[in-house]
């Protein structure tokens, strides 16, 4: 750790305050005693599906697509997880397939 | 009233207990192999409690010190939180003490199960989710602490242990759209698409907060088409609106 141990204490506080505020927020801004509006319904029900595809991409942001390995070792890992989850719908068994074939990727072959 | 809430809510975290377990596990053994005490994923798991944010932190805590910096990253990892309690907004209407604790635990998996859970009349509903909430971030602190414990003293190769993360996201994506109708398919597609082109256009550093804002936009200006075709939640809002004046009338 290149930070001193006070100004780690000081980024994980940081972290954790604008985390608790983001789960708090909805909460604050339509209290209990109100009835939210129409439209907020309505994004609560579309948007967590798109926010784990948000979550997918941000994952894999840091992909090289045009340099090093191409990406092909994410490319198969994820085709292994999509594979495995289509026919067993089991997700610590996907998940665990998909970081070791990863690994043994990045690590053996590539 | 706690021991039916719990034998209720205990099957349900099964599942999230050995996913937690192997992802806390191998977030406490990636701190530990980057040489920081068991301590330090303790902590961040109990009080961060957010999977995606913690494995970020740590490369913060490699970086420069820039507090400000780490505390707008929070706001922008964690901002599908604020749609997470829209979503709960009148689940967890009425539940006195519990409520705050309901809210600060609420990471993707406990609001994946308090969220779409069907609690049996008998049981307290709010002994439920505080169960639910409990039970997932213990399995996540003891996997985390555990991990720290194991990681530096591990004598094998980590590199790509990160690629845990992804393949959760990967996999609830998955649940996701396998789980869902049409129109949740079709908000999906918005997601990636809405965040791979602003990732083309701003970069991997910047995308996150204009992706967030193009789906705002795209599901605003597709409302009349995705908000019609969910008759479901019409119901809901509506059901919500009795219970609601039945309280008053109460």
């Amino acid at each position: 750790m290149t930070m001193t141990i006070w100004q780690g204490v000081i980024t994980v506080a940081v972290v954790a305050f604008g985390t608790i505020l983001t789960r708090f927020l909805p909460f604050i801004v339509f209290p209990e005693s109100k009835e939210p509006p129409r439209v907020i319904d309505y994004l609560g029900s579309v948007l967590p599906y798109a926010m784990t595809g948000l979550l997918v991409v941000y994952a894999l942001r840091n992909t090289p697509i045009l340099t090093g390995s191409h990406g092909i070792p994410e490319l198969i890992a994820c085709a292994v997880i999509v594979l495995l989850h289509w026919w067993k719908r089991n997700m610590l068994l996907s998940i665990a397939s998909g970081t070791i074939v990863y690994m043994l990727l990045v690590q053996l072959v590539f | 009233m706690r021991v039916k809430a719990l034998k209720a809510a205990f099957p349900l975290t099964v599942p999230i207990c050995m996913g937690f377990l192997f992802l806390g596990a191998s977030y406490g053994m990636l701190m530990g192999t980057k040489g920081f005490s068991f301590v330090w994923p303790m902590c961040m798991s109990a009080f961060i409690f957010a999977g995606s944010m913690e494995f970020v932190t740590v490369n913060l805590l490699l970086s420069a010190f820039n507090p400000l910096a780490a505390f707008l990253l929070a706001l922008m990892v964690n901002a599908r939180h604020l749609f997470y309690g829209l979503s709960m907004l009148s689940k967890f209407k009425g539940l006195g003490w519990k409520r705050p604790y309901l809210i600060y635990g609420m990471c993707d998996e406990t609001f994946a199960i308090n969220s779409s859970a069907r609690i049996p009349q008998d049981v307290d509903r709010g002994w439920f989710y505080l169960w639910v909430t409990l039970f997932n971030q213990s399995y996540w602190v003891v996997g985390a602490t555990v991990g720290g414990l194991i990681g530096s003293h591990l004598q094998f190769n980590t590199e790509g242990l990160e690629f845990v993360l992804t393949a959760l996201f990967l996999v609830i994506f998955l649940d996701q759209w396998l789980g869902g109708k049409h129109h949740e398919r079709l908000s999906a597609v918005i997601g990636v698409l809405a965040s791979l082109i602003c990732l083309v256009i701003f970069g991997a550093d910047d995308f996150m907060i204009p992706a967030l804002v193009a789906m705002l936009v795209l599901f605003m200006a597709l409302r009349p088409y995705l908000d019609t075709l969910k008759p479901e939640t019409q119901t809901e809002t509506d059901d919500t609106v009795i219970n609601h004046t039945e309280a008053h009338q109460q």
